[in-house]
């Protein structure tokens, strides 16, 4: 809201018009735009409050979630936590807002961007992507995959890196063979893509198969983990 | 627009409009305070707010009882602003080294319905139905006191600007 929009609705309210008695209209009736302190906020005293806020929201266990953004090769991505640990990871390609907005309404509107809430997420993210990480070690919330779905993102860290395991392996690995497809909708639906590593399974014939941050995303994750293997 | 926002979004799209809220009606040196307990106050109480509610309404009402508590806790009366330091360019428009203050000043004499309505009116642009919920009475008495408001407004700056000019 900028102090222009606010002097054209007082005019709507009929407040103005009768003009500073021998003044020029240009100075409006009581201009707030001429009272900057009043008016103008420097974003840097936003940022402040903001991150007071998040420390008091914390300290008060108010902060239900928290989120912060990395920059990878793949993309920008969004690393969300709760107080129990990492629960969504998401590509850009999925919409960073519409997956908020989401957790949300499936978890809590108590969210807050604070970067310092994610900073180890953060940083094992970067050590991956610069090939000094082979598997990430980091509390999980895995409150977003029930049942079956979660019995096999709980398998997939077990495929080491460098390696794949076909979706038929994964479904014998959890104990039940039949359950092919049902591994693929549990890798298509995987709330922490690269951290829980889904990318590691491909179709038996070699192919690639699906993946939530798209086939290019996955082709980069394996070429990368390739040649750090 | 049904689902619920990330409180986040509240902040970004808010925060800026609740603070000059909070500066217009207890002044500079306790508006961070306020707007403090206003946000915090709105998270713990955002899950139960209907998905559908005006959230800027809502966190200028939260700002409002804030407000009075801030001023209920026996801090000084608001009084928005020091004076305007003696060197103050007397020509024109309020003077370059501390520009606004004689606004401002006026704003913090205005007595507090008045500032208030204003604040709510002009700086949050919510319509005069919301802002008599906020403070009571109807809308057509808010309309008054902002009208009011302007008008003393209007005179005080009118003087200081005559002033100005004959110095």
């Amino acid at each position: 809201m900028t102090a222009h929009t606010n002097i054209s609705t007082q005019q709507n309210d009929g407040l103005v018009g009768e003009g500073l008695a021998g003044k020029s209209a240009a100075l409006g009736p009581i201009d707030l735009a001429l009272a900057p302190e009043l008016v103008s906020v420097d974003p840097g005293v936003l940022g402040r409050l903001h991150a007071q806020l998040a420390d008091r929201a914390s300290r008060e266990g108010l902060l239900d979630i928290a989120y912060r953004f990395v920059d990878t090769p793949v993309g920008r991505l969004l690393l969300v936590a709760t107080e129990r640990g990492l629960v969504r990871v998401a590509y850009e390609r999925e919409g960073h807002d519409a997956v908020l907005s989401l957790l949300a309404e499936r978890l809590s509107p108590r969210i807050l961007e604070v970067p310092g809430r994610l900073a180890e997420a953060a940083r094992q993210v970067d050590e991956y992507f610069g090939g000094r990480r082979r598997s990430f070690d980091l509390p999980l919330d895995l409150s977003l995959s029930q049942g079956f779905r979660r019995t096999v993102l709980q398998h997939l860290p077990a495929i080491p890196l460098g390696a794949t395991e076909s979706y038929a392996d994964v479904a014998k690995a959890v104990g039940n063979p039949r359950a092919v497809r049902a591994v693929g909708s549990a890798c298509a639906t995987n709330p922490l893509p690269v951290v829980v590593p889904c990318h590691r399974v491909v179709r038996s014939d070699g192919s690639l198969g699906g993946y939530i941050g798209g086939l290019e995303a996955k082709t980069s994750l394996l070429r990368l983990e390739a040649a750090a293997a | 627009m049904d689902m619920k926002q990330p409180f986040e979004k509240l902040v970004e799209g808010h925060g800026a409009t609740v603070l000059r809220v909070c500066r217009a009606v207890v002044g500079p040196a306790d508006a961070e305070d306020v707007w403090q307990e206003t946000f915090l106050a709105a998270l713990r109480a955002y899950p139960d707010l209907p998905a559908d509610a005006n959230t800027e309404a809502w966190l200028v009402t939260i700002a409002h009882r804030k407000s009075l508590d801030a001023v209920r806790a026996g801090r000084r009366r608001p009084s928005p602003v020091a004076q305007p330091p003696e060197d103050h360019s007397p020509h024109g428009i309020p003077g370059a080294e501390r520009p606004g203050d004689g606004i401002w000043a006026s704003v913090a004499q205005l007595p507090d319905k008045q500032r208030r309505v204003i604040a709510y009116r002009f700086l949050a642009d919510l319509p005069f139905n919301d802002i008599a919920e906020i403070v009571g009475g109807s809308p057509a008495a808010a309309r008054r006191a902002a009208s009011d408001g302007i008008r003393s407004l209007r005179a005080a700056f009118a003087a200081a600007h005559t002033e100005g000019e004959s110095a």
